[in-house]
């Protein structure tokens, strides 16, 4: 307790009652834009869109494929895949402690998760990074299931679809995670050569090592409206120019303005606009997939 | 130039001041000469000493020596009719990152490096050696250039990170990043790269996927510059020595990890204090490793670079 709390403990307590009244039950939540309260089954049926102000909330991995792709033709891969300390990193936890808590809080084995299903009827390969996974970060094992969903899609013939979210390298595997860029990047040129399509879908926030690497690379980057994506972030470009950015910097806007994306696309009308395009693809091609 | 000393190279900087003062004073009386070896010798020792058991902290520290070599002093003293080339045909040239054409024993080699610059001037000039966007896409330039002559790349890696600012955002750093990632791993010429300074982020790896990665015994590379670890782990930039431990940013721990294939040893007292046998040794690895990959089928080379990514992680 500091001095304040201790001389009124009504304050500390008021306010943990108030958060918890913004969400009884689990079926009000609040829209972080507008703050609109919004009822969850509604929420579920517009794709986690806010019907008031059009705000994107945040969902995890597995939402996100299950609202992409077809319903139950999801096939994961590489579920079996854990992570362990090959630095033996330590800071104020160890890097262990830290993946025990991300894996007991999202109850994903890592920050990305992959598969195959189908979108309309179309067999594909997709990716998704899950963010409140250590901050969607990729290490090693991150890496490797990037590297093998590519490989499917080279092997099968199918198109691949990533939906990244993520802060970056992640710092606990320093070089390892590093080369991970290097990795993902060079698995996604084998995909090319053998003119297969790679959607990069831009989800809130992407930075760093995954920016500068598979998120960048798509043949088609779509983002989503108002997804912030840099190199580096907000505060440390702040830190260094020591100029005030404006509101706009690194949103999905700026980046269609700047040439850096294709489109936004609202996330409504994601699976109708890239099915759209791998047909359009593809439609000349002698190893037609579609 | 006079030599500068961080604070662990101090009690070697007391000895040189006590030889220079004794050179002078053994002008009137020769007496002194006996002395002045002792002192030499001594100084050498001590140099071999600490220099044996620098801490993670103090080779961040020696990486990043104000006197350490630079891209630009192992071209002059390595390669024979050094030519730069400039621009990215695009937008600028970005000083940040040298590049051109240079020659070892009658044959060509394009060379790529991050430079920091040496004084103030330049230092602003070269941006302290940290790349926009137009410095990976010169190098993107040379580099498909390099393909198409076939010219080895040596690529010399020194730098902080690549530029965190409003202009490098506008026109693409990760793009700029990413797409040279891409092409390196399957450019169809042979790529050596040296960790010659201080390896961070990206920025550093942007100019930095070969066929062979060797790093000076002193040199470093990490995920992030230990004082940006620090800040995002930490929460504050206080924490950079316990960040560059954790990190594992030494030479001799990236081998363990098999991050890096050799480590080339620094004369006593660090590249600073002896830069041509630091480029002769750089020199004798560009030589021999040249050799090695010029006689394997590109694409079995192209193979094991892949597979070599692969591996780590």
């Amino acid at each position: 307790m500091n001095w304040l709390t201790r001389l009124i403990p009504s304050i500390g307590k008021s306010k943990e009652t108030a958060s918890k009244s913004k969400i009884p039950d689990g079926v009000w939540n609040n829209c972080p834009s507008c703050e609109a309260i919004l009822y969850q089954p509604e929420l579920e049926k517009a794709m986690f869109v806010c019907p008031k102000c059009g705000y994107h909330l945040r969902i995890g991995a597995r939402k996100r494929i299950s609202i992409f792709i077809d319903k139950d033709t999801f096939k994961e891969f590489g579920e079996e895949y854990t992570t362990k300390n090959p630095l033996k990193f330590k800071d104020l936890k160890s890097y262990d402690q830290r993946i025990k808590e991300a894996v007991n809080s999202t109850g994903e084995n890592e920050a990305l998760v992959t598969g195959m299903g189908k979108l309309n009827d179309l067999q594909v390969v997709v990716a998704a990074f899950e963010f409140r996974f250590m901050g969607g970060s990729m290490g090693g094992i991150v890496g490797t299931k990037f590297v093998e969903a590519v490989d499917f899609a080279i092997k099968e013939n199918l198109p691949l679809i990533c939906f990244s979210t993520s802060g970056g390298a992640r710092m606990q595997e320093s070089m390892i995670s590093l080369m991970q860029m290097a990795k993902t990047s060079a698995a996604l040129e084998r995909l090319k050569k053998s003119s297969l399509p790679y959607f990069s879908v831009m989800i809130d926030p992407i930075f760093g090592g995954v920016s500068a690497s598979l998120a960048m690379l798509g043949d088609i980057n779509i983002a989503e409206p108002g997804a912030l994506v840099g190199f580096a972030g907000r505060r440390v470009i702040e830190d260094t120019v020591r100029v005030e950015l404006p509101d706009d910097f690194q949103k999905a806007e700026f980046l269609l303005e700047h040439g850096a994306i294709d489109m936004i696309v609202h996330r409504t009308e994601l699976r109708a606009t890239i099915s759209d395009l791998i047909s359009k693809l593809h439609k000349n091609q002698d190893n037609a997939v579609v | 130039m006079k030599n500068f000393y961080l604070d662990f190279e101090k009690p070697i900087s007391d000895i040189v001041d006590k030889i220079e003062a004794l050179k002078i004073a053994s002008e009137d009386d020769p007496k002194l000469i006996p002395e002045i070896e002792k002192l030499k010798s001594k100084e050498k020792n001590l140099r071999k000493r600490i220099f044996s058991k620098l801490s993670i902290w103090q080779k961040v520290q020696i990486a990043r020596h104000p006197q350490r070599p630079h891209t630009k002093d192992y071209i002059d003293l390595i390669f024979s009719n050094f030519v730069e080339l400039h621009g990215d045909r695009q937008y600028a040239d970005d000083a940040a990152i040298i590049g051109g054409i240079g020659d070892i024993d009658n044959k060509s080699f394009m060379i790529i490096g991050h430079e920091k610059g040496r004084e103030t001037e330049e230092k602003v000039k070269r941006n302290f050696g940290m790349p926009h966007p137009e410095g990976y896409r010169k190098a993107k330039r040379l580099m498909l250039l390099a393909e198409r002559f076939s010219l080895p790349i040596i690529s010399f890696i020194d730098t902080a990170g690549a530029y965190p600012g409003i202009e490098g955002e506008e026109r693409g750093q990760s793009e700029a990043i990413a797409s040279n990632l891409a092409l390196m791993s399957k450019l169809k010429t042979q790529i050596l790269v040296f960790i010659t300074g201080e390896g961070g982020s990206g920025g550093a790896l942007g100019i930095g996927v070969g066929d062979h990665y060797s790093i000076l015994e002193h040199a470093t590379y990490s995920v992030a510059s230990p004082e940006a670890c620090s800040s995002i782990i930490w929460r504050t930039a206080e924490k950079a020595a316990s960040a560059a431990e954790a990190m594992k940013v030494s030479a001799q721990e990236l081998i363990k990890i098999g991050i890096v294939d050799e480590i080339i040893s620094e004369p006593n007292g660090g590249a600073h204090r002896n830069y041509s046998k630091t480029a002769r040794a750089i020199k004798s690895s560009i030589l021999e490793n040249i050799a090695k990959f010029k006689a394997i089928d590109m694409d079995k080379l192209l193979e094991m670079r892949y597979q070599k990514l692969l591996k780590i992680g």
